[in-house]
């Protein structure tokens, strides 16, 4: 393994890495949510906003070769995944210099290179396969674990229980991250699911499930470690559920009426991941209001290059309609 | 009342089988449920159980006795009070399987196990144009069965990355015995037995694929790949398009698909146009032993997920396959089974062996027709088929499918695209009733098409020759 484990006490380096992570996902989710407005992105648009601190907690458990794969609200955690935020908005707009050449979308980017494995469109899809990646690092006796995010909603799909019975079943090296933002789409929690603690989810697989404080990073990186380590030492899968919430819709044309606005307001104001981290660095004289000042110029210049790639690249070349079909197979 | 004790059937499609032990002599008293004799086909073994109580009067069929037909008297049980010593074999046996209604066109052979002539004719297989045969190969015998098999066991021992998965694979020795010997060769890593949750092991093969793994998945059959149909085209088949080329997902999904017979409309169903219509998949469909050894092997080497139909009732036919080193053939080129002037019919998979059979009775009426096996559906080999049709001018598309929007309607617009002015009369097409496939057997027999509905439609499409 040629990143080890981090130690228990987090150094004010990684706390400011934190931040800047998660402060990376929210303008770039905004500036995402800008040129939906304008345009420049079509199709189906998932914002990450207000789950920052899930992806950026968890990423820190995790290291060189360990494999990510979620479903269609994907942006955070590609550039959790450190892909390229030039990439991932030039895919956005359709652009040739997108990760998938402009023919996959905000719902389907891969990089192989960062092992991301997508972004997956269809509901609780990603769940199978993220546990298929798990089989694999097991066949090939590595001591690699793969981080399968997904959805309150998706807890809900029978293809998630197969899924959890062979991993059990098998001891395959697999999280399964619920990302409880509260609702599938505009159901909640509630109306959808007889059993709401969805980290019991796993029970009658014998799978441990935890609940997660998920709007709180620290909290999140330390229940990441005690589940990866569980997994990557052969006990096999384990369930973290996340509690965290999306303050936008559940797509840009989702006007979120099932939800009063003071519900977003009150999170919003007491439990933004990113202003939460703030006032601890703040308050423990870890950094100045100055450094994290610095810390939000520097990324809004990040981001706002990303737009400025994902607008002047080209479209992609009409020939690319007929490429990546099939592989052109070699020596059979 | 002495009670006939008959061959039992072992499955839907057996129609013999071997007798292998007695367990029970004549004179022995015997009660309900007692196991009195061993019969095997070359799936399975299993015990015959008695049904009445009674004393054993006459073993009628020896132990060691081969190809016994299912419902064929193989002992007679003199109840209680009445004298064994008086019981008579019966003066003829019995007939064979239910056949359904006589005046119902020929229900197509059902065979399980290898049974000469019963399948049709066996015409010459030494492929004629898979130039991979080199001068003087010798061929050897082999079943449907054994060589997808022998081409998984080869691929297996040739890369480690390499496993099958599906249920009954491994332990159970696969519900057809397709991996038969597998789990002993290569262990329980990887042959692999899956609990009945095909969505979630197909999306599990797919995440092992995009781990580099080369998965073969099998179902038990096709009729069950409809759990898992998500899997395989918005997973599978789409992800290397929308990764712009990242994410090759090399996967075969195998296994038995088309009429099983009299298991009723869930499990008997052909997906060849289902899978034929996806881009990203490659689908193929052999017909013979050569054929599914070559292609078995080249699927599993493809870098492409790849839809493997095979067909149960021909897991048990014999053919000959070439005794080479590495026998695997190209995926995409069809193949001319027979040559011909007169009439061009296409067909895949089992129908394969009702145009042969078809070819040689238009002979006798003076057509000759020329047979097209199209053992891949996607890519579909429409060169072979445009000249054949330029040279006979006549074209009849056979499937066991459903007609509409079927592999049929593809060939026919093809044909129509490339070769309109050669053609004397409009394509016929053969094909199942546009119903789900019913149960009773005459039924199944009228739904099902074969031999004669081609014969019929070849001649139909001929007319003024």
């Amino acid at each position: 393994m040629s990143k080890s484990p981090r130690e228990a006490k987090i150094t004010t380096d990684q706390k400011l890495k934190f931040y800047k992570d998660m402060l990376l996902i929210r303008r770039f989710e905004e500036k995402a949510g800008q040129l939906y407005g304008r345009g420049l992105i079509a199709g189906f648009c998932h914002l990450y906003i207000g789950q920052e601190a899930v992806v950026v907690g968890m990423q820190d458990c995790i290291g060189d070769g360990d494999q990510v794969v979620t479903g269609y609200r994907d942006h955070g955690h590609m550039l959790a995944c450190g892909m390229d935020p030039d990439g991932v908005m030039a895919e956005l707009t359709g652009r040739e210099g997108g990760y998938s050449r402009g023919k996959g979308g905000s719902m389907h980017m891969f990089s192989r290179e960062k092992n991301f494995f997508g972004g997956h469109g269809i509901v609780g899809a990603q769940v199978p396969i993220g546990t298929g990646l798990a089989f694999s690092n097991k066949y090939k006796e590595t001591d690699r674990v793969c981080l399968t995010y997904f959805g309150d909603g998706a807890t809900n799909q029978g293809q998630v229980y197969e899924a959890f019975n062979m991993a059990s079943l098998w001891k395959l090296p697999v999280v399964y991250v619920i990302e409880n933002n509260m609702y599938a789409m505009g159901t909640s929690v509630e109306r959808h699911a007889s059993e709401t603690e969805l980290f019991k989810r796993g029970i009658s697989f014998e799978i441990e499930g935890m609940e997660v404080d998920g709007m709180d990073v620290m909290k999140v990186r330390e229940a990441g470690m005690k589940a990866v380590e569980h997994a990557r030492s052969g006990k096999g899968p384990m369930i973290l559920e996340m509690k965290t919430y999306r303050y936008r819709g559940h797509s840009m044309s989702d006007p979120a009426k099932y939800r009063k606005r003071e519900e977003v307001d009150d999170i919003r104001s007491h439990h933004d991941p990113i202003e939460g981290l703030k006032k601890q660095l703040i308050a423990a004289g870890e950094a100045s209001e100055d450094d994290l000042k610095a810390i939000d110029k520097d990324i809004k210049a990040v981001v706002a290059k990303s737009v400025d790639f994902a607008q002047e690249s080209p479209l992609p070349d009409p020939k690319e309609l007929w490429t990546d079909v099939l592989i052109e197979a070699e020596g059979v | 009342m002495s009670v006939e004790i008959m061959m039992p059937a072992l499955s839907p499609t057996m129609e013999e089988g071997t007798l292998s032990k007695w367990l029970v002599k004549e004179g022995d008293t015997v009660s309900s449920g007692d196991v009195i004799a061993e019969i095997e086909t070359d799936k399975a073994t299993m015990e015959v159980e008695a049904v009445d109580e009674g004393t054993i009067a006459k073993i009628l069929v020896e132990a060691g006795t081969e190809n016994v037909k299912v419902n064929s008297v193989i002992a007679m049980l003199a109840e209680e009070g009445e004298d064994a010593a008086s019981v008579e074999a019966p003066s003829s046996q019995p007939a064979e399987t239910i056949s359904g209604d006589e005046d119902a066109e020929a229900a197509p052979e059902v065979e399980d196990d290898v049974a000469e002539g019963a399948a049709g004719p066996k015409p010459d297989f030494k492929p004629s144009n898979d130039p991979e045969v080199p001068e003087g190969t010798t061929f050897k015998e082999t079943t449907i069965r054994d060589a997808l098999r022998d081409a998984m066991a080869e691929e297996m021992r040739r890369d480690e990355s390499v496993f099958v998965m599906g249920e009954e694979v491994a332990q159970y020795q696969g519900a057809y015995k397709v991996t038969r010997g597998l789990l002993d060769e290569f262990g329980d890593k990887r042959v692999v037995d899956t609990p009945i949750t095909e969505h979630g092991f197909a999306g599990l093969g797919v995440g092992a694929a995009f781990g580099k793994l080369k998965p073969i998945v099998e179902f038990m059959t096709f009729n069950f790949a409809m759990q898992a149909i998500d899997q395989i085209i918005n997973s599978a088949a789409k992800t290397l398009y929308m990764s712009g080329g990242q994410m090759g997902c090399s996967i075969v999904f195998r296994g038995p698909n088309g009429a099983a017979s009299r298991v009723g409309a869930q499990h008997s169903q052909d997906y060849s146009a289902w899978y034929a219509h996806v881009p990203g998949l490659k689908v193929v469909a052999p017909y013979d032993a050569a054929d599914a050894k070559g292609l078995l092997k080249a699927a599993i080497r493809d870098p492409n997920p790849v839809v493997f139909l095979e067909h149960e009732l021909l897991y048990g036919e014999t053919f000959d396959v070439p005794d080479v080193e590495d026998w695997v053939l190209p995926i995409g080129k069809a193949k001319v089974r027979r040559e011909g002037t007169d009439v061009t019919l296409v067909a895949h998979s089992r129908m394969v062996g009702f145009a042969l059979e078809a070819a040689e009775q238009l002979a006798e009426a003076g057509i000759s027709a020329e047979v097209i096996d199209l053992r891949s559906l996607r890519p579909l080999d429409t060169d072979t088929v445009v000249e054949s049709v330029k040279k006979t001018n006549r074209l009849v598309c056979c499937e066991e499918g459903w007609r509409y929007m079927g592999v049929g309607a593809e060939i026919v617009a093809t044909v129509i695209d490339e070769a309109f002015d050669y053609l004397d009369a409009p394509p016929a097409r053969v094909h199942q009733a546009d119903v789900p496939l019913p149960y009773a057997a005459n039924l199944e027999a009228l739904s099902l098409p074969g031999t004669e509905d081609i014969v019929k439609a070849a001649k139909a499409v001929s007319e003024g020759i």
